[in-house]
């Protein structure tokens, strides 16, 4: 029978079964040096497709230059918080 | 901006989100798909294969002045980003000639950072004023 999934503010994720393998935890280690952006820094530019005011359209933040711009990530749709 | 695809960012704002904001989300709902922006900013969880709730203000010259990042179960506070955004302004106006001390909001109390000032912040500043309502 499948397991019930406590339902938190994270989304449910899969999980693959457990493969060791040879460097596992090098890989693991390399995860581990994710990299922050640092302040005073120029903010890496991007463009993504958004929803907005009932459109699809395309986000440049170059385009925001000369204003204030406040960016927001967060876990997902529907996640409660 | 989250890793949900843009039709998943309509469906929430239009069942759900614009139940609670009137008129729906007044700025745009990004998708990151795979988390390739999150991962540039260091906010992709590779592990959960989602964005973790970061924060950026990002002023007119592109650069970032600040940034918060939680996890999950807790919620940012707007007030806080704001006072920041509003810090960040009102010493950008001063071009340095004024700085903000910590529990800054408009109207209170600030510092002009300069060789008398040296030793002597306690003379202009107290701990209360951190505390205070304005």
């Amino acid at each position: 029978m499948p397991e019930k999934i406590k339902i938190s503010c994270a989304r449910p994720i899969s999980i693959s079964g457990e493969i060791k393998e040879e460097g596992h935890e090098e890989k693991e280690t390399k995860k581990e040096g994710r990299k922050m952006v640092l302040i005073g820094r120029k903010a890496p530019d991007f463009t993504a497709p958004a929803y907005y005011k009932g459109e699809f359209v395309n986000v440049k933040l170059s385009d925001y230059q000369g204003k204030w711009v406040l960016l927001c990530f967060y876990p997902g749709d529907f996640t409660f918080v | 901006m989250s890793v949900d695809s843009v039709f998943v960012h309509k469906m929430w704002n239009d069942n759900e989100l614009s139940k609670m904001v009137e008129g729906g989300v007044p700025f745009p709902m990004l998708s990151d798909a795979a988390g390739k922006i999150g991962s540039i900013y260091g906010v992709y969880d590779e592990e959960a294969g989602v964005d973790v709730r970061g924060r950026f203000i990002i002023d007119p010259d592109g650069i970032i002045q600040a940034y918060e990042v939680l996890t999950p179960p807790v919620g940012r506070n707007v007030e806080e980003a704001l006072r920041q955004i509003q810090a960040y302004q009102f010493v950008r106006e001063k071009e340095g000639e004024e700085v903000t001390p910590s529990g800054w909001t408009p109207g209170k109390k600030t510092l002009r950072p300069g060789p008398d000032l040296v030793g002597n912040v306690w003379k202009h500043w107290k701990v209360d004023f951190a505390f205070e309502k304005k």
